[in-house]
């Protein structure tokens, strides 16, 4: 679906990203702890965290994550902005929390980027 | 220096330790470089990876740490050598969940004791050494088609 969708589907503000919203994104994962987030999230998925600094930004971008959402009505810092927008990663706010997030996203067709980890020592 | 480099590609990088704000400008560089040569996104995402941790590493840990990067053909290699406080032990610290990290690491969302798991399990060949009041060597090589 279009990031558009997820907009709507989550009544998000978009933060940074207006003008990509037609970007095409399939998969997500969620996780307020970056190094999960580094460890199991894969290229071109949402990121759906309750985090907003900068290193959420950072994490999104060595890892090609397609846009984050922020959940629970978070609003991220004007450095965290600017670096988004250098780093051209969309950032969308919701006042869902992330398991309503989820779970409406996965309503409409959205999965996980994987359902469950196989085991967590030789998982790359 | 070009002349006398028998490297495809080399250069170095400085992390300034304690400066939150900063972890990450170097693993972003890294990557952008790594993409301007052509390496596949794949490859190119672990090195980032793999940088980035190792960035936050520093930055919570260290005063400052110099980043090595050299590219030849089929293998990227990224060492990253700090002047922090060294690891005692270091089977202990390559344990997942093992950490020292202080409250400010985990508001960032780091210090949960995966940083050197993450880094081993991206890297193709991990190696470390740590001396205790010195600080810490880590050595990753990804391998590229």
């Amino acid at each position: 679906m279009k990031l558009r969708e997820v907009k709507d589907i989550l009544e998000a503000e978009v933060i940074v990203g207006d003008d990509i919203l037609d970007l095409e994104v399939k998969t997500a994962f969620g996780a307020d702890l970056m190094s999960d987030v580094l460890a199991f999230a894969k290229a071109g998925s949402l990121l759906l965290t309750g985090l907003t600094n900068t290193q959420v930004i950072r994490t999104a971008n060595v890892l090609d994550i397609a846009a984050i959402i922020l959940v629970r009505g978070k609003n991220p810092s004007s450095e965290t902005i600017t670096l988004a927008r250098e780093l051209k990663i969309p950032i969308l706010t919701t006042k869902y929390i992330l398991f309503e997030t989820a779970g409406r996203l996965y309503a409409k067709g959205i999965v996980g980027c994987l359902q469950k980890v196989e085991n967590t020592s030789g998982r790359n | 220096m070009v002349e006398t480099n028998p490297n495809l590609y080399s250069n170095s990088f400085n992390i300034e330790g304690g400066n939150f704000n900063s972890a990450g400008i170097v693993s972003t560089n890294i990557k952008s470089i790594l993409k301007k040569l052509g390496i596949p996104n794949d490859i190119v995402r672990k090195a980032a990876i793999v940088s980035y941790e190792a960035e936050i590493n520093v930055v919570s840990y260290a005063k400052k740490a110099i980043v090595n990067l050299t590219v030849n053909p089929g293998v990227v290699q990224i060492e990253v050598i700090d002047d922090g406080p060294g690891i005692p032990n270091i089977d202990l610290a390559m344990q997942e969940g093992y950490s020292t990290a202080d409250q400010r690491i985990r508001e960032m969302g780091f210090g949960a004791g995966m940083g050197l798991c993450n880094i081993k399990n991206y890297s193709d060949d991990f190696h470390i050494t740590s001396e205790v009041g010195k600080g810490t060597h880590l050595k990753m090589t990804i391998q590229t088609p």
